[in-house]
């Protein structure tokens, strides 16, 4: 594989007028969008516009009530959880969802938890399959940790870790089950502008080296017309915008709802 | 051309490696930590990777004389790099890594590179952003692929090592005739100075030069095949290339290459070295982190911890170098202490394995390297230069004293001239500086002497004290000598003083201006009741000056007792209302004292120290970070000090 990481391929998801109600509040309203391989896919709008409710809707947290989502060619009503991770969807959260007292290591491994087949017994008595498993999944872990740089807060707790670090093992741990789909929740929110420069250059790393496709969400603008490919744009749970950068920079309905409009 | 020696000597580098992979091969020569585990090399293996470098260089049509560009952290296949161009009769040039692109410019056209190895992503980008300003550069390798799959005109290593293989197989002999053709007295490697004063120089030293100052080190130090060495100064440094490469390559020993810089820490206690050097601002955060965690531990540890550390400073560093006259009940205690205190603290320091660290660089202070020594660790000092392959003196074991720099290397003449500056000569210096003829006369003279531009002083028991830079130097009006760099250090290692200026060329005395340290003197004052409003405010407290002028005497008393600097005690000192400042430009951005702008911006203080003066109204103009500029005006007290060797003046004020 050489450039073709960064030139977008052919469609992999595809959702089609995806409507999500919670009660009599709608969070998402008939949206549909697509995702092409090896592309970046950033996802922007207000607070409350339904931007994690819609990678929600992707991993299979929340079940829309209306419509469809096609990945890999294959239609369905809703994702569950489990079925998207086998199928090659991880994703980090807004707010980081590690263990806190496990050390970064072990929280990555978490992430090669399904590639592994060694059963409870064979694990709790550390023999046969378990023993060759985990050396082989440590050996993968390890290039993660060497591509993300963090290895010098290998053997380190989690909870010990400032937050823009411990942004970086969620990445890892996603990154460690060698996803086709990254979905990132606000992977820059709470950091300082060089640890935004440090996370915008793994993203793009993983874009280019591993060929992965990312569908992200951001607040910081300036960061999402930088790494992105394709914008979608969503205010109140309906998508009002979707393009390049410059053309959703460019749209008026996206300027009224970042800047306001006058009533 | 005279015959080859019937035996081989063992007077190149490239050589020796030849002959350890002979005579050890299946000895460690390099470890790496890659992806979490230390990865060996045994010195056959290297001799092999180094064989189909330098084949695979050739073939792309280096050649004798040539420059190799190395830049990067310090790797293992950096450091076959080096090798592999002796080998071939080239030059290698390790460049600072951390080098913007803009200085890279300079270096690269200055040694005319037309072949560069860079480690990654990050120096390649550097090397090419160079490249329309370096008419020569034409090949470019990297080590490591990571975000380089999309380049172009870029060659892996592994690429030129497998040209390499398959130009050894075309040309049988080739590699060998080459490391024949080389000569002890041909450049082996082009270290550049940094550059502080003027444009970097290019040093070029020779294989024997290098050697001679390997040879020298590892008998002076006793270091063996068996002895291991964490490699991660900069490579470009000439302490890297003589204790990582040239030590190693003629002892044999074993070189470890760190994950990455932040590892250093925990890769140094998982391999042990047994040879170490840091500069001293790494002891001393090494120390900080220490003091910060017993701050935390449980009350018992704090007072086991207490009670030994004052232990080990009433006679750890005596037991170390074996003198007399020491209490059985304390040789006792000392012992004890080893086991509860002195032993776990070095594991966690990664010291455990220490024969020999030595530091240098700066000034050290005295409670830090009292320290180390007091817990078991044989800390030294060196003093040297690029210019001179690293070191010309070091510290015997037994014969470790603060304020000096060691005896004479194995080889080397030390002589001071008559100005003062210290001057040597000996088989490790410099062959000249890269094409400029020009600065190497002007630094070694015509008897082979290295004018080394620092002043010094030589004691009666032969070991070396660096005073100053030579063209800081001064004489009072009577005569003696003024070294006010010396004077200075000495009142900073005081944890109450951050900055001090001291003053005396062409005066009858000295007097100094002092920035008192606003965290340490504010703490002091908070727990003596003490109340302040701010730096000002608390730099003019009656108590702030009794605390000083303690400092101040213990000073003069440690002058004293040295015949020549006697006459330098600090006679009288003022404390400054505010603090020295880069933003003012009293400061380099590096935090040196601009002696000469600090004083003509403060003539009136001086004139005020000298004029016996005990208060002076003072107005400044300061630049605040903001970028506003406001001003601070303060009455400053003038205060006297007591000399040693004569009755202390009354007090004015």
């Amino acid at each position: 594989m050489t450039s073709a990481a960064r030139t977008a391929g052919e469609t992999i998801l595809e959702l089609e007028g995806i409507s999500l109600a919670f009660g009599g509040v709608k969070a998402l309203t008939d949206i549909s969008f697509d995702v092409r391989e090896h592309e970046v896919r950033a996802i922007i709008g207000p607070n409350g516009a339904g931007k994690s409710s819609m990678l929600n809707v992707i991993n299979g947290v929340y079940r829309p009530q209306q419509g469809t989502i096609k990945f890999r060619g294959r239609v369905r009503r809703d994702m569950n959880t489990h079925d998207a991770a086998v199928q090659g969807i991880a994703r980090t959260f807004q707010n980081i969802a590690l263990f806190k007292s496990m050390s970064v290591l072990d929280n990555i491994m978490t992430g090669r938890n399904l590639k592994m087949k060694a059963n409870f017994l064979e694990q709790a008595l550390w023999v046969g399959r378990a023993r060759r498993e985990e050396y082989a999944q440590r050996e993968k872990v390890e290039a993660v940790i060497d591509f993300l740089e963090i290895q010098h807060i290998r053997k380190t707790p989690v909870g010990r870790l400032p937050y823009g670090l411990q942004k970086r093992v969620e990445l890892a741990r996603a990154l460690a089950a060698e996803p086709e789909l990254l979905l990132l929740d606000e992977p820059m929110a709470g950091m300082n502008v060089e640890e935004k420069q440090d996370m915008c250059r793994f993203i793009l790393d993983v874009n280019e080296q591993y060929g992965t496709t990312i569908v992200l969400i951001e607040h910081d603008m300036g960061v999402v017309m930088d790494i992105s490919d394709r914008v979608v744009v969503l205010d109140y749970g309906k998508k009002i915008g979707d393009g390049t950068p410059e053309e959703v920079r460019t749209n008026q309905s996206v300027i009224d709802a970042y800047l306001g409009v006058a009533h | 051309m005279s015959a080859p020696p019937a035996s081989p000597a063992l007077d190149t580098f490239p050589r020796l490696l030849l002959h350890h992979a002979a005579v050890r091969p299946d000895h460690p020569a390099l470890r790496e930590k890659d992806l979490g585990i230390w990865q060996t090399w045994t010195w056959r293996q290297v001799a092999g990777e180094v064989r189909a470098l330098a084949c695979g260089l050739a073939a792309q049509g280096f050649e004798r004389g040539m420059h190799l560009a190395i830049i990067g952290d310090n790797r293992p296949r950096l450091y076959w790099s080096m090798v592999a161009a002796q080998a071939l009769g080239g030059i290698p040039v390790p460049m600072y890594q951390d080098a913007v692109a803009a200085e890279f410019v300079f270096v690269l056209n200055d040694a005319e590179i037309a072949y560069a190895i860079a480690e990654d992503q990050e120096q390649v980008d550097k090397v090419l952003e160079s490249m329309s300003e370096v008419a020569t550069l034409a090949h470019i390798y990297y080590d490591d692929p990571r975000g380089l799959r999309n380049y172009e005109g870029v060659t892996s290593f592994e690429r030129l090592q497998e040209i390499g293989r398959e130009f050894d197989a075309a040309h049988p002999g080739f590699y060998e005739a080459q490391i024949a053709k080389g000569h002890a007295e041909d450049v082996s490697v082009m270290l550049y100075t940094s550059g502080t004063t003027g444009k970097p120089k290019g040093v070029c030293q020779t294989h024997r030069a290098f050697i001679a100052s390997a040879r020298g080190g590892c008998a002076f130090d006793r270091l063996t095949a068996d002895d291991r060495m964490l490699s991660y100064l900069p490579m470009a440094w000439v302490g890297d290339h003589l204790f990582s490469y040239a030590q190693a390559m003629y002892a044999g020993l074993t070189i470890n290459c760190p994950e990455s810089g932040d590892t250093v820490m925990t890769d140094m206690r998982e391999i042990g070295p047994t040879f170490y050097f840091a500069p001293p601002r790494v002891f001393e955060n090494l120390l900080t982190q220490v003091m910060i965690r017993m701050e935390d531990a449980s009350a018992p540890k704090r007072w086991l911890f207490r009670t030994f550390m004052a232990v080990a400073k009433r006679c750890g560093a005596e037991i170390m170098d074996g003198k007399g006259g020491i209490p059985l009940g304390d040789r006792l205690l000392y012992r004890l202490g080893s086991v509860l205190i002195y032993g776990p603290l070095r594991n966690v320091l990664g010291m455990s394995r220490i024969r020999v660290a030595y530091t240098a660089g700066a000034a050290i202070g005295p409670d830090l390297f009292r320290f180390y020594r007091s817990i078991g660790i044989n800390l030294k000092q060196l003093y040297g230069s690029t210019e001179t392959c690293a070191y010309v003196c070091l510290q015997p074991d037994g014969g470790v004293r603060l304020d000096t720099v060691g005896i004479a290397a194995p080889g080397v003449e030390i002589r001071i001239s008559d100005n003062g500056e210290v001057m040597v000569r000996g088989p490790m210096l410099m062959k000249e500086y890269f094409k400029r003829p020009d600065a190497t006369a002007e630094t070694i003279d015509a008897g082979g002497f290295l004018h080394t531009g620092d002043a010094g002083l030589i004691d009666s028991d032969g070991h070396l004290k660096i005073i100053d830079r030579a063209k800081d130097v001064g004489k009072l009006s009577g005569g003696a000598i003024f070294a006010p760099n010396y004077i200075e250090n000495k009142l900073k290692f005081f944890p109450h003083i951050k900055e001090a200026v001291a003053f005396g060329d062409k005066r009858d005395h000295v007097c100094a201006f002092v920035n008192i340290d606003i965290g340490s003197v504010g703490n002091w004052a908070e727990r003596r009741g003490i109340a302040y409003s701010g730096y000002t405010d608390l730099a003019q407290k009656p108590e702030v000056y009794d605390l000083i002028r303690q400092c101040v005497e213990e000073v003069n008393a440690d002058l004293a007792r040295d015949p020549v600097l006697a006459a330098s005690q600090v006679h009288r000192f003022l404390i400054l209302h505010k603090e020295l400042d880069p933003d003012d430009d009293e400061l380099t951005r590096t935090r040196k004292v601009r002696r000469g702008f600090v004083a003509e911006k403060y003539g009136v203080l001086i004139d005020a120290l000298y004029g016996g003066k005990s208060v002076q109204h003072i107005e400044t103009l300061v630049k605040f970070e903001d970028g506003r500029s406001g001003m601070v005006a303060a009455d400053l007290r003038i205060e006297d000090a007591a000399t040693s060797g004569q009755a202390a003046p009354a007090r004015a004020a």
